[in-house]
């Protein structure tokens, strides 16, 4: 999990170029981070190289938030 | 009655300066912008050499979330944006943003984005290929970025006119403000192609230099060894005012925009046509309502190719006559190398800077004339001259004629 966190936060702050300390489990995409509909899609891409797994279109729909995120990656590794 | 517009700020990223005056102090210096090229590995290339625009940091334009999702032809035109800006100290406020517009060209576009997304779609297929890649492409983006980032909410577009971009969209911005639609625009071009793919395939049309051995002389138009162009990069970026807009606010003025004329060769897909080229100026001259007498300096297209510099050539004496003998010539390519759809820009800001300096750039690297180029070029030093008419000239593959006529600003 905490291994997890690290490499999402790690992809997040040089995708989106925010400061490390506010990428919280609470952090929300797009009102807190500043991502728009693009800046997901290219996350979710990242995500899918980074733990060599597929996110399907429908499941990143739903995703908000980076607990969101690391949840989904624990429970489908 | 059309509306008397006027420059009121500049700026530059270019092989010579990455600011407005060291670009022109180099010029003045006949300093070569030319070297081996660093960008990639060109060893397999007949053509080694580009003017590649040097130490750019765009840090310095843009936040590091922007740089990461901007082509760098964009980047350019953001850094140009920023030192026009600032140059003309002109603040886009709720009250003026609908009437400040944008019209900055790119002849190609987003080449790197376009080579390095392809190459992931090869790969590791279509679920790979960046969102950003269309929006980074696409050639108006440097007009879209400006606009957005700058909040101009008037009259935007983009020329893709090849090596005539730069000067159209200063053309057409001019026209704007003109006829009233805007009262200020950020105009000019922007170009980054020091890539693999622009440089195969400008290499198979023989367009080149491949003057290897000696980067710093194989731009030289209008000499009879030349063998080329040679590719520069960068933005040329102006800010355009209607004139009692521009004085309302106390603006400096660098010079006068009096003309714009535009024409197509109907001719042929590469080669130039000295006909075209002289309608495109005739018309030019029409539109500035002057006498072909009263121009004391064109900014030439003179690209160093064999037949773009005669038919330049006789396409000018056609025009103006014996005066043609009287007028100066100069082609700043000769340090710039040429800068595609970015040249129209940099290369108004020159003529301007003549006007505004009364002293004409050089083209450097001329030793020894073609007979067929027997015009007054400024041969290898600038000059100081009276300058109170200068016009500047782009011509592009498809046979698109740009010229634009700057007079010395008088109240």
């Amino acid at each position: 999990m905490a291994d997890t966190l690290e490499r999402v936060k790690k992809i997040i702050v040089d995708r989106l170029g925010v400061e490390e300390s506010k990428v919280t489990l609470e952090a929300s995409f797009k009102e807190d981070l500043g991502a728009d509909s693009l800046d997901v899609v290219e996350l979710v891409m990242e995500l899918e190289d980074e733990f060599d797994m597929e996110i399907s279109d429908e499941d990143a729909e739903k995703i908000t938030t980076v607990g969101e995120v690391v949840a989904y990656i624990e429970s489908h590794k | 009655m059309k509306r008397r517009v006027v420059i009121t700020g500049v700026g530059v990223i270019s092989p010579v300066g990455n600011d407005a005056q060291t670009f022109w102090n180099s010029l003045l210096e006949g300093k070569s912008g030319i070297g081996r090229i660093t960008a990639f590995d060109a060893s397999d290339y007949p053509t080694q050499i580009a003017g590649e625009v040097k130490d750019f940091n765009p840090e310095a334009y843009m936040d590091k979330k922007e740089i990461r999702r901007t082509d760098r032809f964009v980047q350019f035109a953001l850094a140009a944006t920023k030192m026009a800006m600032e140059d003309a100290k002109l603040e886009i406020t709720a009250e003026n943003a609908e009437r400040v517009g944008v019209y900055i060209g790119s002849g190609i576009g987003g080449l790197a984005t376009w080579e390095e997304q392809h190459q992931v779609l090869m790969e590791k297929g279509p679920r790979r290929v960046s969102p950003f890649f269309i929006p980074m492409m696409i050639a108006n983006m440097a007009s879209g970025a400006v606009s957005i980032q700058y909040g101009a909410k008037g009259p935007t577009s983009s020329a893709i006119t090849a090596c005539a971009t730069g000067t159209n969209a200063i053309g057409d911005a001019f026209r704007l403000i003109q006829h009233g639609h805007a009262d200020a625009m950020i105009t000019g071009g922007a170009e980054a192609t020091i890539r693999p793919m622009a440089f195969a395939g400008f290499c198979s049309a023989k367009a080149m230099s491949t003057r290897n051995d000696e980067p710093e002389k194989a731009s030289r138009p209008f000499d009879i060894d030349r063998d080329g162009f040679v590719m520069g990069e960068g933005a040329g970026v102006l800010i355009l005012e209607e004139l009692e807009h521009a004085k309302k606010r106390g603006a400096t003025i660098l010079a006068e925009v009096i003309g714009y004329g535009m024409s197509a060769d109907a001719y042929h897909i590469t080669a130039p046509s000295p006909e075209g080229q002289a309608r495109c100026m005739k018309n030019a001259l029409r539109d500035a309502g002057i006498e072909p007498t009263e121009v004391d300096y064109i900014n030439a297209h003179g690209t160093s190719t064999d037949q773009g510099d005669i038919s330049e050539t006789q396409a000018i004496k056609s025009v103006f006559g014996d005066h043609a003998y009287k007028l100066a010539v100069s082609s700043t390519k000769s340090m710039t190398g040429h800068m595609l759809g970015a040249t129209g820009g940099v290369e108004a800001i020159a003529s301007a800077f003549a006007l505004r300096d009364q002293i004409l750039p050089p083209t450097i690297n001329l030793e020894n004339p073609d007979p067929q180029c027997d015009l007054d070029y400024v041969p290898n030093q600038a000059r100081k001259a009276d300058v109170n008419v200068a016009m500047s000239n782009s011509f592009g593959f498809g046979g698109h004629n740009a010229t634009i006529v700057l007079k010395r600003f008088e109240a």
